[in-house]
């Protein structure tokens, strides 16, 4: 249930002003998610369940574990974000509120920044703090751990501002969550990578720099690119 | 250029424009075709190291080279539509897809077939068939979404606004695949390499990617009449059309 | 003959790798043309307005 009941109303605001937008819709979506707090637990607990569906269709026997530990740490993170993407704007789209939202003063690259920053802050920073803790049963030692939580902490908001991108194209279509998946995953591939092989290049020795920056590299970019993107794409969905 | 274009750029006049094109490049594919399977199993040796199975970059090579150039076209079609909201553009994105597909599947069909004699295994997980493959999502994402979308015009959009980001996307893909692979096989070996290339093969691949050009041409232009005909529905000037006026 | 089939041993692969991608080429002519056919089939059946889109 989305609501336009806010602290301070858009229509006040100084038009085309950014960190406002970015904070109004930061803080309605937050409150909206905290208000269905059991659809945030239930999707981190998809993550939970599907890393430990891994050993049980594998082995446990640790060493071919820690093998694939990262890579299944980092998949399950890319599943878990794509199921919670629609979360993004699929509600305000199916009561019109985001039609309004559109209308506002605020940029509308502001609102989705504020939007992408609350999907993250709910699901993908979980993410980065539980992904540790599953990493134990994947036998991988604390160096190993931190590279993980690092590159998990400089990936995710990528996969909520790429992810936002598939959200607002796939609005309002049959099958939309499946189509979301296949536009998105592609594009999630050179994360993986990179992030994935930041673990896999500290356990070799090589050091994890080159990854770690490459991840940061696509996080500015993202950034600054993927929210004009994606406003582009719910103005197509509005029209 | 003093020609102007912006005559062809509806689709009332393209439409005509393009089915005079279709034969010239149809049967241009068809001789170029000839001439190059002819260099290729009748003109060019034996391979000393891959023997008779290297004659599979004759398909592979030009298949592959197509699918990544469709790519692009369909980028800049979407590009222009952006830009200039013109419908012909659109309709140029749209069905440039799936010819881009075709290209990428024989690219990875051959690319195995190729694999399977001279590395032992049908898919290496090497750089450019993943990039290949992951080409192939992208295009199969393209034509999903488009499917999905009823409205035509949201459809162009959203579709133009994918291609766009995909081909963004795509150096990035290819160059971090190319990473992963290097780094997991210490001395890259790529699985699908060219033969050290006798003049003779190189033209033969060279007269098979233009075939392949000039085949990718004529069904785009093919599919993008018929796509007309499908969106212009109500069109005077397309009842007016032989094909349509005859019951 | 028989040698240009069997092309060294490895016939199975080039002709598999060969007829595939006919068979591909061939179904996308096929297709493009159905389609035509049944879009012109189509459009015969609807009325001309004057605006067109």
């Amino acid at each position: 249930m989305s609501t336009m009941v806010v602290a301070q109303s858009p229509a006040t605001a100084a038009p085309g002003a950014v960190l406002p937008g970015v904070r109004w819709a930061l803080a309605r979506d937050l409150r909206l998610a905290l208000r269905s707090r059991a659809e945030l637990a239930v999707q981190l607990l998809f993550y939970v369940i599907v890393v430990s569906l891994f050993p049980l269709a594998t082995t446990p026997e640790r060493t071919q574990l820690s093998a694939i530990g990262p890579g299944v740490l980092w998949v399950a993170a890319l599943l878990a974000s794509l199921l919670s993407l629609p979360r993004l704007f699929a509600a305000d789209y199916a009561d019109g509120t985001l039609e309004q939202i559109a209308l506002s003063p605020y940029p509308l690259e502001s609102l989705v920044v504020g939007k992408v920053l609350a999907h993250w802050l709910t699901t993908g920073l979980p993410i980065v703090l539980l992904a540790p803790i599953l990493g134990l049963q994947y036998a991988l030692d604390n160096e190993l751990l931190v590279v993980l939580a690092a590159a998990l902490l400089i990936g995710t908001p990528v996969l909520s501002l790429l992810g936002a991108i598939g959200a607002a194209l796939t609005l309002g279509l049959r099958g939309g969550s499946s189509l979301l998946a296949l536009l998105i995953l592609p594009l999630y591939v050179p994360l993986l990578i990179f992030g994935a092989g930041a673990v896999e290049a500290t356990r070799s020795g090589l050091g994890a720099t080159a990854h770690l920056s490459l991840l940061g590299a696509a996080f500015l970019v993202a950034l600054v690119g993927t929210p004009f993107a994606a406003a582009a794409s719910v103005r197509i969905a509005l029209d | 250029m003093a020609f102007a274009w912006s005559k062809f750029s509806s689709p009332a006049s393209f439409y005509p424009l393009a089915g005079k094109m279709i034969p010239w490049f149809a049967w241009g594919a068809a001789i170029l075709t000839a001439i190059g399977l002819w260099i290729g199993f009748g003109l060019a040796p034996t391979d000393f190291q891959q023997g008779e199975a290297y004659r599979i970059i004759f398909i592979h090579v030009p298949s592959a080279w197509m699918s990544m150039f469709v790519y692009l076209v369909m980028a800049f079609w979407s590009a222009l539509y952006l830009g200039f909201n013109t419908r012909l553009s659109a309709m140029m994105a749209q069905a440039l897809a799936p010819t881009g597909a075709v290209m990428t599947f024989i690219a990875l069909w051959t690319g195995a077939f190729w694999g399977r004699p001279t590395w032992g295994t049908y898919w290496a997980w090497d750089a450019r068939m993943t990039s290949e493959l992951i080409l192939l999502f992208l295009y199969f994402g393209v034509i999903a979404l488009r499917a999905a979308i009823e409205d035509p015009r949201r459809a162009d959009r959203a579709c133009a606004v994918l291609a766009l980001v995909g081909a963004i996307n795509v150096p990035i893909i290819y160059y971090s695949v190319k990473w992963w692979n290097t780094l997991h096989q210490g001395a890259s070996v790529s699985a699908t390499e060219a033969p050290r290339m006798a003049s003779i093969m190189l033209t033969g691949m060279l007269v098979m990617s233009l075939a392949a050009w000039f085949y990718a041409i004529a069904v785009v232009l093919a599919r993008v009449r018929t796509i007309i005909v499908e969106r212009e529905r109500g069109a005077a000037w397309l009842h007016a059309l032989p094909e349509v006026a005859q019951a | 003959m028989t040698e240009f089939f069997a092309m060294g041993g490895y016939g199975f692969y080039i002709w598999g790798a060969y007829v595939v991608a006919a068979i591909a080429v061939i179904a996308e002519i096929l297709a493009v043309r159905s389609k035509r056919r049944a879009t012109l089939a189509e459009t015969r059946l609807v009325a001309p307005t004057e605006l067109g889109e």
